[in-house]
């Protein structure tokens, strides 16, 4: 066996949001070594005694705080209310989108539902000084929580990752791994929208090939082709303009 | 040891069934719940609770009338819902409507609060979804006020203020039993806890075990609050039948279909068989013969302490003759096989409850 290194430090993960998906992640998370700040949408004391059962040794602050002093920071609240992000905050960091839309929750919202942009595209554009990935969003919050295996377990279920920047996609792998998932790179942030509800992946509990071939098959499924043909519109609409 | 009580719920959503190749109507489905209910007291139950829906294929949209046709055709067993969408009725109309049926029933009304997992109350009768989380505090603020301390004055933003307010006819001091219902969300445990109210689990995918940390979030949260304990209760979703290859076949027929609908909804696939299968054998379906949902009822009552349950019997197209068979043998099987092993139990040492868990354990919230 080779000498054992000494593990690099591992980056202070912040998550906002301490419902459903927010108590689990920290929970595998802190399960893994991570150092995890949290928080809801109001102050540190609403959320300290769910912190301290549901994810004990997570670190309750406010949203401000988590986004100031996280390395990186998984946003899992709900989408509608995106722009009660601390953008200023997360300037510079890396920023994992784990929203959905979810008309129950966030109201029938054409911003939210456009099929010509990737709603992790729209947070992009909110946080113009953050590097965004999508990650966590597909598989429901049960399964997050029952699937964690080892690294290297046959069966292992994967999440999809999407994101613009290689360096970017390996941290959140990074992490994804470390929560106890196989990660599968399914594309840029504008191809996210395969991660979305109404695509194929959305919901979907599979091993690593399964994600894998579901993201292929994307364009040849109904949802590919209703957004891909939205998108050719707009780039037509977009030469007009320029024209 | 004496061992805990445990009671038993049917809950229905009127979901319209079918009778050989015929689908019932809407007017038959109502009937035939009433006469549903009456045979849930007939073998033993000790709760009816309807749910509160307004789409095609359930007939449970007024609740509280259909509930007062079962009080007069009943003598026993306790009304209740699964559940009320607060967030859009009228807490003082709904105050009415219970005491009332609660005054018919002679003292048989409950209620079980909460969010519901569909929304179309919301559009229908002009409310908007992203208010929910306001809509919802305020109203279980007033509707707790008017339970618990009548004459009510009060002021909020979802409805006209009140000033020195009585209603009649007035309910039994400290109001009906009414309990919390919740999905998932840890800030919804917390609420319940701090009005002190019962908390009823709606769990319906996925292993149940996971709410082991909502339980005890709720009762760390009660202690907090200085507050006495309260029961918790599960909501399931199940068919009985005679064996569990039975089970398993008729309700997939059904349950396949209304999934694959959910889905096209919400943006999600439809579930395949391997993951049904799944949700029989760890999951949080109760579909099986009395021995199996005996025996996974009873492990509910260790993982999380629960001392009710509540099986949902009907889903859309189910045969009339399985809706039947589940509740004749949800009473008169399950019911006491359930109490017998728990009494058998009682005398045994008490083993250590999360030893089984431990496959699950990363990310479970005992690890
Ligand atoms: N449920 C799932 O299975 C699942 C799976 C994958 C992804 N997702 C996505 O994950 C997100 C969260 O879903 P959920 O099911 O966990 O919802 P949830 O249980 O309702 O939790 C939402 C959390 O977000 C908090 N929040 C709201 N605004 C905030 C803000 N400005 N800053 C920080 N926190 C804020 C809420 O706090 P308050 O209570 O104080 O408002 C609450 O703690 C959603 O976008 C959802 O689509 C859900």
């Amino acid at each position: 066996m080779p000498e054992a290194q000494p593990t690099p430090a591992l980056p202070t993960i912040g998550i906002l949001g301490a419902g459903k998906v927010g108590t689990v992640l920290s929970r595998l998370l802190l399960a893994a070594g991570y150092r995890v700040l949290i928080a809801g949408s109001g102050s540190p004391t609403k959320i300290a005694l769910i912190i301290d059962v549901l994810a004990p040794g997570a670190v309750p602050l406010s949203a401000d705080e988590v986004a100031r002093d996280a390395d990186i920071v998984i946003l899992a609240l709900p989408l509608g209310k995106y722009r009660s992000i601390p953008a200023e905050q997360l300037a510079g960091k890396l920023v994992i989108d784990a929203m959905n839309y979810w008309w129950e929750i966030d109201g029938h919202r054409a911003d939210l539902s456009d099929p010509r942009t990737s709603t992790s595209e729209l947070i992009q554009s909110f946080l113009p000084d953050s590097r965004v990935v999508k990650a966590f969003n597909h598989m429901g919050y049960h399964d997050l929580d029952e699937g964690p295996r080892p690294e290297g377990t046959p069966g292992r279920k994967a999440i999809g990752i999407a994101g613009d920047y290689d360096a970017d996609l390996t941290a959140a792998a990074a992490l994804v791994n470390a929560a106890g998932f196989d990660p599968v790179r399914v594309g840029t942030l504008r191809d996210s929208i395969l991660l979305e509800p109404g695509s194929e992946l959305f919901g979907a509990n599979l091993p690593a090939e399964g994600v894998q071939d579901a993201a292929t098959r994307f364009p040849e499924t109904a949802r590919g082709r209703e957004v891909a043909a939205a998108r050719a519109d707009a780039d037509e609409d977009e030469d007009e303009d320029a024209a | 040891m004496p061992t805990t009580p445990i009671e038993f719920g049917l809950n229905s959503f009127g979901d319209v069934p079918t009778d050989g190749s015929r689908t019932l109507s809407d007017a038959e489905t109502v009937r035939l719940v009433v006469e549903e209910a009456k045979k849930a007291e007939a073998v033993g139950l000790d709760v009816f609770s309807l749910g509160e829906h307004y789409r095609e294929g359930y007939v449970d949209s007024a609740t509280p009338v259909l509930l007062a046709g079962i009080a007069t055709a009943t003598e026993r067993i306790r009304l209740g819902t699964a559940v009320t969408v607060l967030s859009t009725n009228d807490p003082v109309r709904l105050y009415n409507e219970f005491s009332t049926l609660d005054a018919l029933s002679n003292g048989r009304a409950q209620l079980v609060l909460g969010r519901a997992s569909q929304t179309q109350s919301f559009p229908l009768f002009g409310y908007n979804l992203e208010d929910y989380e306001t809509l919802f505090e305020e109203k279980l603020d007033l509707f707790m006020k008017l339970q618990r301390e009548m004459p009510v004055t009060w002021e909020g933003t979802v409805r006209a203020p009140l000033v020195e307010q009585t209603l009649h006819p007035t309910m039994r001091p400290g109001g009906i039993p009414t309990w919390i219902g919740v999905g998932g969300s840890p800030n919804s445990v917390i609420r319940a806890a701090r009005y002190g109210l019962p908390l009823m689990l709606a769990i319906i995918g996925g292993e149940p075990h996971r709410f082991a940390g909502h339980v005890d979030l709720y009762h760390r949260a009660l202690d907090q609050f200085g507050l006495p304990r309260q029961p918790v209760g599960q909501h399931a979703l199940g068919l009985i039948a005679d064996t569990d290859e039975e089970a398993a076949e008729t309700w997939w027929h059904s349950w396949q279909p209304l999934i694959t609908m959910m889905g096209r909804e919400r943006g999600f696939y439809p579930p395949t068989r391997e993951r049904y299968e799944l949700e029989l054998a760890t999951g949080a379906l109760f579909v099986g013969s009395p021995e199996t949902v005996a025996q996974k009822i009873v492990r509910m009552t260790k993982e999380l302490q629960i001392s009710r349950f509540d099986l949902k019997y009907d889903i859309g197209g189910l045969p009339v003759d399985a809706r039947a068979r589940t509740i004749e043998l949800f009473g008169t099987k399950v019911a006491p096989r359930v109490r017998e092993l728990l009494a058998a139990e009682g005398d045994e040492p008490q083993h250590d409850e999360h030893a089984s868990h431990d496959l699950y354990r990363i990310g479970s919230t005992h690890a």
